[in-house]
């Protein structure tokens, strides 16, 4: 849609704020938005959770059933991400076959929480080389307003953590009916978040709202988690054609660690 | 750029919720009876008048009209809107004004002579400009530069609200638009399609002044705005 273009006069405005280190919201270029985790939000899936990230907000939820695995990986249950960019979320949402964003959303946060470890697939295992666990994890933005990735990582998380068995009836089918206190397998230390920075001009930014998305030339994602004490990359993935220059990466690599600890504190005090 | 305020006034319909208007959703029943007339915003169905749009409704005499709270900006003539340049054509300019359908600038509507091989040099791709309706006709709107306070518009930013909310936020003959004016120090320009612009001296005011039109634009239901946005300038 036309309409969504930023303006001339807005990328020039806000590449001389970003120069002064100036947001409209009043936040420094590298400050996250402050965000807060809300469970319950579906009675039918296994898990869910609803993050609010200013006026950003994501639904996730976690339904799990039982089926065949993967002729490559006999003994690990299944994982399935999948996403949904409704266009009641944003004006630049369409309905119809999904585009490259709504392709790249589920993707990214597939690959982020897999790549981390964060759930022991092998536990999920009911009979070696028949009956495994599916995991699928459903994204779902309600109202976006920029970081829509950071904001489903941090929802998958929680989802993922809030989520439990349904039953198992004797011919080894979910049973709904009877659902169980069990939790999934899920690591205790490594949780994988992901953080997307932005970059207008020179200026790397964190958590811009959608005006400041817009306006942006490239963007590049990094999911990152804990293991063993140490920061590990799980993912990575850039967007748009403007390059990236070694130093700025560099410097993304120094700065993610503190963001990480930062938003992991906050998590962390959502999941029990 | 007063003339726009006072035009802009004729256009609103509401400045402050009294107690006697309800919110409805499409479908709700307002009143029954043949003695009234659905307006804008309501119809009628069998003995019934009903609302058609999400709004409050109001009663006035015999007349129903629901005054929406939402939706895309509908074009009238005469108003003032703010666009982005989208196509430079060999005869004028496509303008994005958030309509349906896009606008178009001639080159003669433009206040002073243009070169046409030199378009761009006035107003290119991505420009914005604030322009008013000229005329609506089947195949789309026609906008016009005469007029004072229209243009090109140079430095400052452009944001917007949904264009509903454009009646509060200038307020009983202007005079939210111009306490937000005199306490940021800035010059704004609020087109009738929601977008608006505003330029000051420093960024600091510029964000105030943004912030300012944004809390009156959030606070739909409220009476005695602009007392309000007073106190919310002393604090």
């Amino acid at each position: 849609m036309s309409s969504m273009d930023t303006s001339n006069l807005t990328r020039e405005k806000l590449t001389a704020m970003f120069n002064e280190d100036k947001r409209f919201d009043g936040r420094k270029l590298l400050d996250m938005r402050d965000f807060e985790v809300e469970y319950g939000v579906s009675n039918m899936a296994e898990g869910s959770a609803r993050v609010k990230m200013g006026k950003t907000e994501v639904i996730v939820g976690i339904k799990m059933g039982t089926g065949e695995p993967y002729p490559d990986s006999q003994d690990a249950g299944n994982l399935m991400v999948s996403g949904d960019l409704l266009p009641l979320a944003s004006p630049r949402f369409e309905s119809g076959p999904p585009k490259f964003p709504a392709i790249e959303l589920p993707r990214l946060m597939d690959r982020m929480i897999r790549e981390s470890g964060m759930i022991d697939l092998k536990k999920l295992v009911i009979k070696e080389g028949e009956k495994v666990w599916t995991v699928i994890v459903d994204i779902y933005p309600i109202n976006d307003d920029g970081s829509l990735m950071d904001a489903a990582s941090i929802g998958c998380v929680a989802a993922l953590h809030n989520a439990k068995f349904p039953g198992l009836t004797e011919d080894d089918r979910a049973d709904y009916k009877n659902r169980t206190d069990k939790k999934l397998p899920l690591s205790g230390e490594t949780m994988p978040v992901s953080f997307t920075f932005y970059k207008l001009g020179d200026n790397l930014i964190l958590n811009p709202t959608r005006e400041e998305e817009e306006a942006c030339d490239t963007k590049v994602t990094f999911g990152i988690s804990k293991w063993n004490g140490k920061y590990m990359v799980n993912s990575c993935q850039k967007g748009e054609e403007t390059v990236f220059k070694r130093a700025e990466l560099e410097r993304i690599m120094e700065i993610l660690p503190g963001k990480y600890e930062d938003v992991m504190k906050k998590l962390k005090s959502y999941i029990k | 750029m007063e003339n726009e305020i006072n035009e802009a006034h004729q256009e609103s319909k509401e400045d402050s919720v009294s107690k006697k208007r309800k919110i409805v959703v499409p479908g709700e029943f307002i009143v029954k009876g043949e003695d009234f007339l659905p307006g804008d915003g309501a119809k009628r169905e069998g003995d019934n008048v009903i609302a058609d749009r999400y709004g409050l409704a109001e009663i006035a005499g015999r007349m129903i009209k629901v005054i929406p709270l939402s939706g895309a900006y509908v074009p009238r003539r005469g108003n003032v809107v703010l666009g982005r340049i989208i196509d430079v054509l060999f005869n004028g300019w496509l303008v994005d004004v958030d309509s349906a359908g896009n606008a178009f600038l001639p080159i003669d509507e433009s206040p002073r002579f243009i070169n046409r091989n030199e378009m761009d040099q006035f107003l290119a791709i991505g420009d914005v400009l604030a322009a008013k309706i000229w005329s609506i006709k089947g195949r789309g709107i026609d906008l016009t530069l005469k007029g004072r306070g229209l243009g090109k518009l140079d430095g400052g930013f452009v944001f917007r609200i949904n264009p509903s909310r454009v009646p509060r936020v200038i307020g009983r003959e202007g005079s939210m638009i111009t306490l937000i004016k005199e306490k940021t120090g800035t010059n704004i320009t609020v087109g009738q399609n929601g977008w608006i612009w505003i330029k000051g001296d420093n960024l600091d005011n510029e964000i105030k002044a943004r912030n300012a039109i944004e809390f009156v634009a959030d606070k739909v239901h409220v009476d005695g705005l602009t007392d309000k946005m007073e106190q919310w300038f002393s604090n």
